[in-house]
């Protein structure tokens, strides 16, 4: 067998109700869905994913209908409308799977998923997420923090960042055919900001696999920064000693710095970032204020001590 | 009779009136769209569609002398249409962006209308616009006159290409559908060029 797939389906809205029957439906499913792939020899991590337990990181804030959070993505190897991950991405193979975990660790190599996933505790992280044109979602990650996976790894001591590089597979991966962009995306974190406990790499999301337009089969989740430094389908992680390079600023630095925390009082030069649309709310909707690190302040404003967020924005 | 006879032979038939009603349902049809399905963006999906329109159109007001010099087929007498209702749609976009999108919020526009480059083009686009709009009719040609009214008109030219530059700037990359429209304008204007030097 091959990737768990469900009958079931999400309406455009899940009311709460259905999404918390539905929930235990799933959590029945998987449960024979496991049963039936350790009899074929394959435990898919999709099975994992729905095991996740709840968090004390996870925001009391209703999360955005699943039908807009997986139909409005910003996923340039797929093209560069909303809709085109999702009209495209399912092009996409995500199993097998493998992640190349290499640089300053004394566990270098080249990990199956499913084995990085037999050690890793999932949970649900219902997150707020801002992208960088202004506008927000709340999404129910599944997913396990980087801390964990770091630690697996073993760090040697002069590590600072982490890098992160997404799959360059063009023949899935239209988007990528466009050459003038430099593929494959990449990415990166300082030490302590990958080391975290808000920082996320997820697998699923509405306790689902994720789908491919929203970064299968793994992607990066960091909730106080813009939405693009959440790195997608991710291959390689990579620790290094100097700041390692991210797309967007190797693009246009001036818009888009290595940085990139949520800041209401540092603009994008060419649009305001002091509030954002929110996705789903609606034609008539006004937008909302954004809070500084997209209201995650109290727990990472203390990794920025002393530095000026309008030069390293 | 070859096409352009036939065309032409069927221009005079057909009356002008017609169009303002035809080129208003587009936007009545993107409207009535967003309120019956939403989806993630309903203030993007409008306040784009709307300013695509308005860009097409004046592309298409634009593309009546060229048809007539180059294929011979005379469509001058719809063109005062296709301008106003292009105006329409300019204002419309304008309109959800005030309304919709900032719901009045002045000083974030005011912000919006002095810093940013891209809304700043927009909205020169629209001022350039506006006396094009007040002097398509009749009366204003008269009064004028055909040289100072020819003037006011050549806004237009400016008008597509800050149209075409507004929607290329909002873009966080190159994006081959806006790019496209600023070449069709650039070309577009430079047909004239020579004209306009003469």
């Amino acid at each position: 067998m091959g990737r768990f797939k469900t009958a079931l389906k999400y309406s455009d809205i899940t009311p709460k109700a259905d999404f918390l029957n539905r929930r235990q439906l799933m959590a029945g499913a998987a449960g024979v869905s496991l049963a039936g792939g350790l009899a074929g020899g394959l435990a898919t991590p999709a099975v994992a994913a729905m095991n996740a337990a709840k968090s004390k990181w996870s925001t009391t804030q209703e999360p955005t209908a699943y039908e807009d959070v997986i139909s409005y993505n910003n996923f340039y190897e797929f093209g560069t409308g909303k809709g085109d991950p999702a009209q495209h991405a399912h092009a996409l193979t995500t199993d097998p799977w493998s992640v190349e975990i290499g640089g300053l660790v004394n566990n270098p190599g080249n990990y199956a998923l499913e084995d990085i996933l037999k050690d890793m505790t999932l949970e649900e992280r219902i997150y707020r997420f801002r992208c960088v044109e202004a506008w927000a979602m709340v999404v129910p990650w599944v997913g396990f923090q980087l801390s964990d996976l770091i630690a697996k790894a073993d760090p040697q001591g002069n590590a600072k960042y982490v890098a992160f590089e997404t799959l360059m597979r063009p023949e899935e991966m239209h988007g990528q055919k466009n050459g003038s962009f430099p593929w494959p995306y990449v990415e990166g974190l300082r030490m302590d900001e990958a080391m975290h406990p808000l920082t996320l790499m997820a697998t699923g999301l509405y306790d689902e696999p994720l789908p491919n337009q929203n970064g299968a089969p793994l992607r990066l989740v960091v909730p106080w920064k813009y939405g693009f430094k959440s790195i997608k389908s991710i291959v390689k992680i990579t620790l290094t000693e100097t700041e390692p390079p991210a797309t967007w600023n190797l693009i246009n630095a001036r818009e888009y710095g290595f940085y990139s925390n949520v800041n209401p009082n540092v603009s994008h030069p060419r649009w305001s970032q002091a509030s954002h649309r929110v996705i789903g709310s609606g034609l008539f909707a006004s937008k909302e204020p954004t809070e500084m690190f997209n209201g995650y302040g109290d727990a990472v404003a203390g990794l920025y001590d002393g530095m000026d967020l309008s030069k390293n924005f | 009779m070859s096409f352009s006879q036939t065309a032409n032979s069927a221009a005079r038939k057909v009356p002008a009136w017609p169009l303002y009603p035809i080129l208003l349902l587009p936007g009545l049809w993107l409207f009535w769209s967003v309120l019956q399905s939403p989806g993630p963006n309903p203030v993007e999906t409008l306040e784009h569609g709307l300013g695509e329109y308005a860009l097409k159109l004046l592309v298409l007001g634009l593309l009546v002398t060229p048809l007539r010099d180059l294929v011979g087929v005379n469509l001058i007498k719809y063109r005062r249409a296709i301008g106003l209702m292009a105006f329409f749609y300019v204002c419309a976009h304008l309109l959800v962006y005030l309304v919709l999108d900032n719901q009045f919020w002045w000083d974030a526009l005011v912000k919006d209308i002095t810093k940013r480059p891209y809304i700043i083009v927009g909205v020169l686009a629209f001022v350039i616009l506006i006396p094009l709009a007040i002097t398509s009719n009749n009366r204003a040609i008269r009064k004028l006159g055909p040289k100072r009214w020819r003037l006011i008109h050549y806004g237009a030219y400016l008008a597509v290409i800050l149209g075409a530059a507004h929607f290329v700037m909002l873009k966080r990359t190159w994006q081959t559908e806006p790019l496209v429209y600023l070449a069709i304008a650039l070309v577009l204007v430079a047909y004239r060029v020579p004209k306009l030097i003469r």
